[in-house]
């Protein structure tokens, strides 16, 4: 995962072992100018993550780079045979449509009960096929997604928040379903998210978003350069780490305990329907 | 034998609105999973400007009703995109200016004196045979559309992006919907009348929400409720003397309460919340 400023940005070589390759993405809506030349690259295998403060235009780059929206500027590569598992943001089904999760795995592709067990068992929910989708909270519907997008066998998640809605505790969880799909399957992992430290903490890549790409590169190297710490302000000093208990205090990456400002970051967007 | 059944006019009103019944129910389902009922509202008030249309023109009304109501449609969905007023307001300012327009310029139309009456609230019992043959013809086109985009329909309602990403052609299912809609309205005006078409395609639905366990279920129940309202209707009106249409929503509205008046026991479990 590498980034080229737009000003470096010699003639790019196509790598065709991207799974994806956006060079140069400018979007405009109406007048306002949402991304401004940004450069992605998604490798197999690898958890690339997109953080950014709101408002930075990472939903909107999760667009096109999922071919949503054409971009005013710029081009997306996609790679060849490219099967994309999509978890979007926020799935809310109005209580009027009758649909069971079965029915819901099976909107787009049929298969087999067995195999959507299967799939639903990997994500640690098999006793939800014959609920009423309306009926999940925010972790079970999460999971449900995420089996829903694994029924493709993509070759790439792309995941929208994934821990919108979910509890703190839940969050951890899935994110180490995520990454243990990624080990299982070898799928690239695209990710969009506001909440640091949970994310980061298996990228290996990381791209800190605000119209522009602000910094990128590991997730060390992102945390400790200024243009980060300067959007997240009260985040830097939390370090990376999933965190699973409550502390008065982080440990920042050189393990020094810091007070917590209670500013922005842990269980942001985390409520429950 | 069957040409000496059709000389019946009540049984060719019974099979008009058997027919109409049958093709809205279905598709009222999508227009409540959908939060669509004002915009059917709206383009079957726009109907009528059809219908003064195609009297001046002289061309087929079930024809000019059809066009007028998929243009509607589609300014509409082009209208709600720019997104100056909301939704509502728009909808409001369109369903009444279209009707007034419809009225006058119905008014317009001289040396024809047009029952306006018939054109608002239906005139099912002077339908006659070519008209049941009309109805025929565009009930059946919308409901072979209506099987034809099923799926792909319910992938939309439930998540528009998730299902672009997984390879729906979402405009043209929109299109699809859109002549779904004015179809259904151009058959239906003349059973209900354009002020009433709304209520045969949600009081339906509605009503079949309490017993349907997946999206199939409610639309067949949906069309089952309508068929059977239409019926009652039918026999009120000749009963009691009122007007068709009218009694015909009447029936569908008692229908519903007593529905919902149901105990629990009586209803299966899944659904409920």
């Amino acid at each position: 995962m590498r980034f080229r400023s737009p000003a470096k940005a010699a003639a790019p070589v196509p790598d065709s072992s991207l799974l994806l390759d956006a060079q140069d993405v400018s979007l405009e809506r109406g007048e306002r100018l949402i991304l401004d030349r940004v450069s992605v690259q998604v490798r197999p295998a690898a958890v690339t993550v997109v953080i950014g403060p709101n408002g930075a235009g990472k939903t909107s780059l999760l667009r096109v780079l999922l071919g949503l929206w054409a971009p005013t500027r710029g081009r997306v590569r996609r790679r060849d045979g490219l099967r994309i598992g999509y978890m979007p943001q926020r799935l809310q089904i109005e209580p009027v449509l009758p649909l069971s999760v079965r029915r819901f795995l099976t909107l787009r592709q049929r298969a087999p009960a067995q195999e959507l067990l299967a799939h639903l068992e990997r994500v640690g929910v098999p006793h939800l096929l014959n609920k009423p989708v309306q009926s999940l909270s925010g972790g079970e519907m999460q999971r449900v997604l995420l089996a829903r997008a694994m029924l493709n066998r993509p070759n790439l998640l792309v995941l929208d928040e994934p821990a919108q809605g979910v509890d703190i505790v839940g969050q951890g969880e899935v994110f180490r379903l995520i990454d243990g799909i990624r080990a299982e399957t070898g799928c690239g992992v695209l990710m969009v998210s506001h909440d640091l430290h949970l994310v980061m903490a298996n990228a290996d890549a990381v791209i800190c978003l605000n119209q522009h790409v602000c910094c990128t590169g590991r997730p060390e190297e992102v945390s400790r350069d200024p243009e980060y710490q300067r959007l997240f302000p009260a985040a830097d000093v939390r370090g990376i780490g999933i965190y699973t208990h409550d502390h008065d205090h982080v440990h920042d990456l050189h393990g020094d305990v810091h007070q917590c400002s209670g500013g922005d970051g842990v269980g942001k967007g985390g409520r429950s329907r | 034998m069957i040409e000496g059944l059709l000389d019946d006019f009540l049984v060719r009103a019974l099979l008009a609105g058997l027919m109409v019944a049958l093709v809205a129910g279905p598709l009222g389902a999508f227009v409540v999973w959908r939060r669509m009922a004002y915009f059917g509202d709206t383009v079957a008030h726009s109907a009528l400007l059809g219908v003064a249309l195609g009297i001046l023109l002289g061309l087929n009304l079930n024809l000019v009703v059809t066009l007028v109501c998929v243009a509607i449609a589609v300014l509409l969905v082009l209208l709600q995109r720019r997104q100056e007023l909301a939704s509502d307001t728009l909808l409001g300012i369109l369903a009444h200016s279209a009707l007034s327009l419809g009225i006058v310029a119905v008014a317009f139309i001289e040396g024809l004196r047009v029952d306006l009456m018939a054109y608002l609230f239906g005139d099912i019992l002077a339908v006659g045979t070519g008209d049941l043959v009309a109805i025929a013809l565009g009930g059946g086109i919308a409901l072979l559309l209506l099987i034809l985009l099923w799926r792909p329909l319910l992938a939309l309602t439930v998540h528009e992006e998730l299902a672009q990403v997984e390879g729906v052609p979402v405009l043209a299912v929109r299109l699809g919907l859109m002549l779904l809609i004015a179809l259904v309205i151009a058959a239906a005006m003349q059973v209900v009348g354009v002020l009433l078409i709304t209520a045969l395609m949600i009081i339906p639905a509605a009503s079949a929400r309490r017993f349907a366990t997946t999206p199939e279920q409610m639309a067949f129940l949906a069309a089952l409720i309508g068929m059977l309202a239409v019926g009652a209707g039918l026999w009120g009106s000749f009963q009691y003397d009122t007007p068709t249409g009218p009694t015909i929503v009447v029936a569908a509205m008692l229908g519903f309460i007593l529905i919902h008046l149901l105990p629990a026991r009586l209803v299966p479990h899944f659904g409920r919340r």
